[in-house]
């Protein structure tokens, strides 16, 4: 088998739909076609049970009953839903929320946005293996905190935090716990009563499923209530208006069902490749280094450093690979990666991370032909390192004052 | 993002990639930016006593945009006198190698890599004929 190039492994930043889901979707766009909220005929009736279907097949895979699904455009829109939602109904409780500075900007700018309508927010500084302490969490919580967001797995790291220890404590202290489950579920088991999540987010692009579609879990029992953002015809409860995505969401149904099913025989092989990624690049190449811990992380996810090559200059190298930087030299403001810094890499070392994301379609075979790509071009890379010469020469790079520019 | 042609181009074939011995009285040796930026550009002269760059070389760590532009100063100063090379501006090589606005400071880069390296020979020289201190610059590689 040839390979095609180019490869792609940035499957945190969105996945392909699998065929089967994609088969699953078609008849949903032209035959079935109703409207899932019509009750007067049979075109919304069918409609409305394939949705029903879905619900229960999203919900199985976080251990929750599909009555506890609430349909959203993806995570972005869960996010903002269950964090403004719970934090405006909770409001004559308290004004406290805790999230974490390694969260995503769904989450993080959410919080933002309700500081300046009088919220306070806590962002949690994170371990050096990029996990949330959960006794940061405890020490954080006061009788004002109402609503805790901590994600269940990193977007750029891969790290998975110790949720149901947060959990145990957020509830210990009647606050509702918010969980952006996007990178994780799907992926590691994951269980909405063990978690002790009252709010779960989690999008069908990530599992392979279609974009624009997720899904906000509101736990029932007890039951959670939140504010609705959108206003209209009242749909999922009253919780989010909006004629749902029925092709959209009988996919991410199906998705959620494929991932159920083969996590188990995926997570194992995605592992091993990740394995023989790591293992094949630093058996070969001197000087780098994984971000995060490499104990408690997805499968799928590689995020390394390699000293004295700037990452954008990497992935022009890699161009038959689709992976991402922490480098954020694209950006006007040459910041890197806030996750990195946040995790304690040092800005010289963010610039020279590559961000890996395997997936299900990922080969051994895609994988060696990336350590051989990858090992020559850090190689020629840092031929043309004045960092790598300076290494070599055995001159220590902190002694010297750069010109910050 | 897109890069230019120029760009690739250089970013494949970077001409001039090296070092001149840094001790050499007839080598200027400019290195400018920082790890934490990241951008580092080092850019080596050799000129002669009448005052012309023989030749250029360079090592630069940073995006495609930085080495591209580094090569490109090599190329340029090579035959050219001092003070031609210092008239070399940063919006002459924005424009030849199609820089987007975002990568404008490589091209600055470049420009104050080679006027820190002019600088650097002319301490030496200046060095050579009173005191034998070594300047800044040289001590810090």
């Amino acid at each position: 088998m040839s390979l095609k190039l180019p490869i792609y492994m940035d499957n945190h930043a969105t996945t392909p739909v699998d065929p089967r889901v994609v088969e699953a979707m078609l008849p949903y766009f032209t035959e079935i076609f109703g409207n899932a909220a019509s009750r007067s005929h049979s075109h919304g009736w069918t409609a409305e049970k394939a949705v029903d279907t879905a619900r229960e097949q999203v919900a199985a895979l976080m251990g929750a009953s599909g009555k506890e699904i609430v349909w959203t455009s993806g995570a972005t829109e869960s996010d903002n839903l269950a964090i403004k939602g719970a934090a405006e109904f909770n409001r004559d409780r308290g004004n406290h929320i805790i999230t974490a500075q390694t969260e995503h900007k769904a989450v993080l700018d959410t919080c933002k946005r309700l500081e300046k309508d009088g919220y306070e927010v806590t962002y949690l500084p994170v371990e050096k293996d990029g996990r949330v302490n959960p006794e940061t969490v405890r020490a954080a919580m006061t009788d004002k905190t109402t609503v805790v967001s901590i994600m269940l797995a990193n977007n750029e790291i891969g790290t998975v935090n110790p949720i149901a220890e947060i959990g145990a404590i957020v509830k210990e202290r009647g606050a509702i716990f918010h969980v952006d489950a996007v990178q994780g579920v799907g992926k590691i088991p994951f269980d909405v009563n063990t978690a002790k999540a009252d709010l779960v987010s989690v999008s069908a692009h990530k599992m392979y499923g279609p974009k624009g579609v997720g899904a906000l879990y509101v736990r029932r029992k007890p039951r959670v209530r939140i504010t609705a953002q959108i206003d209209g015809g009242g749909h999922e409860r009253g919780m989010r208006s909006g004629t749902l995505n029925v092709p959209g969401i009988v996919g991410f149904g199906k998705a959620a069902e494929l991932c159920a099913a083969e996590m188990e025989t995926e997570g194992a092989r995605l592992l091993a490749l990740r394995e023989r990624l790591r293992t094949g690049i630093q058996s070969q190449v001197t000087d780098t280094y994984v971000n995060g811990s490499m104990e408690h992380r997805l499968p799928g996810n590689l995020n390394i450093s390699f000293a004295y090559v700037e990452g954008e200059a990497m992935l022009m190298g890699l161009k038959d690979v689709a992976v991402s930087s922490g480098s954020a030299c694209t950006s006007a403001s040459l910041e890197p990666s806030y996750v990195l810094r946040a995790v304690g890499v040092e800005e010289e070392m963010a610039h020279t991370s590559i961000r890996f994301g395997l997936g299900r379609f990922n080969t051994e075979e895609e994988v060696d032909y990336v350590i051989k790509l990858v090992v020559g071009k850090v190689n020629k890379l840092r031929e043309l390192s004045p960092l790598y010469e300076m290494a070599q020469q055995g001159i220590d790079l902190k002694s010297i004052t750069w010109a910050a520019h | 993002m897109a890069y230019s042609e120029k760009v690739i181009e250089h970013y494949e074939n970077p001409r001039n990639v090296g070092s001149f011995d840094k001790d050499d009285p007839s080598v200027g040796t400019g290195l400018v930016g920082a790890p934490a930026c990241g951008d580092v550009m080092k850019l080596q002269l050799k000129i002669s006593d009448e005052g012309i760059i023989e030749d250029a070389k360079f090592k630069t760590f940073g995006c495609g945009s930085a080495i591209a532009s580094s090569s490109l100063a090599t190329e340029w100063v090579k035959g050219m006198t001092i003070d031609q090379a210092m008239e070399i501006k940063n919006t002459q090589i924005v424009e030849e190698l199609n820089l987007p606005p975002v990568k404008i400071h490589c091209s600055v880069l470049a420009e104050d890599a080679i006027k820190s390296a002019i600088a650097d020979y002319k301490a030496k020289r200046a060095a050579k004929h009173s005191s034998p201190a070594k300047p800044d610059q040289t001590t810090a590689l």
